[in-house]
């Protein structure tokens, strides 16, 4: 007898933890639906070619047009840009910490790079644009500084943290031997750390790379503050632009109708870059794995 | 003879390798240092007791950030008080029940899902599942930030609950408890440091969040008590700061804030190493 109410308790336990585990699966559903059923009507009406290859938004013009190819392209050279200055920066930072600094040292900048992805990325927007904006406006001669190529700048700095630290763990598992064996034939340290180790760690370099992109292209605040906010075509760095993030963040507060339905819709175009990235993710952490 | 010379090239490709670590560190340093020091040097001359304990009164041209300061405490209360049971909730179920694979890949796959979506699409989500029910309030914002945080607390959760013993657990079992008393009395107490890292990381994450609350929690700048602070719109310190910097113009209530927010990140990250730090030894001995 005490034992059947005994197993009933524990099986409506079991139950309840049940439910909690399924809870992450249900907000990825339950995201995953709702940006699907607001962002899908705008298309309809917009027309998904329009839409996407649209190079015109004007969202509040009497005869409105909703294009988000200047965002698209924005959001994708950003993110190029914020990559391709901010990967090498971080890449040899980590080889540095993680094979040669000295343990103090070592602790030291770990510190720090945790404390620069504590930063609010807010604080990034303002330093952006009272220190950087006003510096690029000077250098350049321009009317005003708020540009593509400030946003790259700030992104750049703000993947910095998640590349070093995924960079350094991968760094940090090489197996001993094989660092051993490249230095018993006659390879000088260092050129056992960026020929062998590198490449030892290579997928886990890449994963840093893969999350380095998806931080930029997610980025709203930092970027809204520097951006210039027009949506403009980016055929300079230094035009004024709008990210994908930032058209939604600096539009939806004020919009209404079809306007509101296309800016979820360029939430959803955005999720769906995420969501590509999540994938890529998973194949390098299996490969991870395998290796 | 030993020829110990090395060829040139292999001199050139040691010296280029050498250069570009020594810079990229030297960068880092620089970087954080400018950062850190700029802030406060900038912010912190318009940090006064008087700023910090008061509320915005136009009569006075007086701006303060208590209104502020209390907005982010009480999100960052509701939100631990409401994420900590779901997502150490999880991370049991994950550790202790499940045993079938493919559903715990799932369930982690959905996690690392989580927490890669950006902020800004939370708040969109956050305000059609919140927010166009109950109106843009702090706990709509918390509520958001509740799915935001779920998988920080797993993950630290899990990582904790993989280090209590298996022969702990044996012995309760052998002395005939069930598995619920198990967890209750081992599992769960061997588990405090990283529910403990887990909200820390979470503090520090929900203060210096501003995207998925713009939508959910709302820009008021009122003195409120708890309750009724859930229940109205409020900017937490980072949403001011957005709002005096690129609405308002106010620059010097920016950094100011800024500064009150760094020494915050500061404060944060000293926490989590010494707990982590704490714990580590603790768990060596």
């Amino acid at each position: 007898m005490i034992k059947g109410k005994k197993d009933f308790s524990e099986r409506i336990i079991h139950g309840g933890f049940l439910l909690l585990g399924l809870l992450t699966v249900s907000c990825v559903l339950t995201i995953t639906v709702y940006l699907i059923i607001s962002g899908i009507p705008a298309i309809k009406e917009i027309g998904l070619v329009n839409f996407l290859f649209g190079t015109e938004w004007s969202s509040t013009a009497a005869n409105a047009k909703f294009g988000i190819l200047p965002f698209l392209l924005t959001s994708i050279y950003g993110t190029a840009g914020a990559i391709i200055l901010g990967v090498p920066i971080g890449f040899f930072a980590a080889v540095y910490l993680s094979k040669l600094a000295p343990p103090k040292v070592r602790a030291v900048m770990e510190n720090a790079v945790s404390l620069l992805a504590g930063i609010p990325s807010v604080i990034y927007g303002l330093v952006g644009m009272i220190v950087l904006v006003p510096k690029i406006r000077e250098l350049f001669k321009l009317p005003d500084g708020a540009s593509l190529l400030a946003a790259i700048f700030v992104l750049s700095i703000m993947i910095l943290p998640s590349i070093i630290k995924i960079s350094m763990t991968a760094l940090d598992a090489v197996p001993k031997e094989y660092e051993d064996a490249s230095l018993a034939l006659g390879a000088t340290p260092i050129e056992t750390y960026f020929r062998v180790s590198v490449v030892a760690a290579r997928s886990g370099i890449a994963t840093a790379v893969v999350l380095g992109v998806g931080r930029a292209i997610g980025e709203a605040m930092a970027v809204m503050m520097v951006c210039g906010s027009a949506p403009n075509m980016p055929d300079s760095l230094f035009q004024s632009v709008h990210f994908l993030t930032t058209i939604v963040g600096s539009e939806m507060a004020y919009s209404s109708g079809l306007q509101r339905q296309a800016l979820f819709s360029i939430a959803l175009v955005l999720f769906m870059f995420i969501m590509l990235i999540n994938a890529v993710l998973k194949f390098f952490l299996q490969e991870n794995k395998e290796v | 003879m030993l020829n110990n010379q090395l060829s040139a090239k292999r001199t050139h490709y040691l010296v280029l390798m050498k250069a570009l670590m020594a810079l990229s560190v030297i960068f880092m340093i620089m970087l954080v240092l400018f950062l850190v020091g700029y802030v406060l040097i900038k912010g912190i001359p318009f940090v006064t007791p008087e700023f910090l304990s008061s509320g915005v009164s136009y009569l006075n041209e007086r701006i303060g950030i208590l209104p502020n300061i209390l907005n982010t405490v009480y999100i960052i209360l509701a939100t631990l008080m409401m994420v900590l049971p779901l997502g150490v909730g999880a991370a049991v179920y994950l550790n202790e029940y499940a045993s079938n694979k493919k559903l715990v890949n799932s369930i982690e796959y959905a996690a690392d899902i989580l927490a890669g979506i950006p902020s800004i699409i939370y708040g969109l989500v956050g305000m059609l599942l919140f927010s166009n029910h109950m109106g843009a309030c702090l706990l709509a914002g918390a509520l958001t930030l509740v799915i935001m945080n779920l998988p920080v607390i797993l993950r630290t959760t899990q990582e904790s609950l993989k280090t209590v013993p298996q022969s702990y657990r044996d012995g309760a079992y052998a002395l005939g408890a069930g598995k619920w008393r198990v967890i209750r009395t081992v599992v769960l107490p061997g588990c405090v440091d990283g529910v403990i890292t887990g909200c820390i990381l979470a503090t520090g994450r929900i203060m210096g969040e501003s995207a998925a609350l713009l939508f959910t929690a709302g820009f008021a700048h009122a003195l409120n008590g708890f309750l009724q602070g859930l229940q109205s719109a409020g900017a937490t310190l980072t949403v001011a700061l957005y709002l005096y910097a690129k609405v308002e113009g106010e620059f010097d209530v920016a950094f100011a804030i800024a500064a009150v927010l760094m020494l915050l990140t500061v404060l944060v990250n000293f926490c989590a190493a010494f707990v982590g730090k704490y714990y580590k030894r603790r768990n060596s001995l």
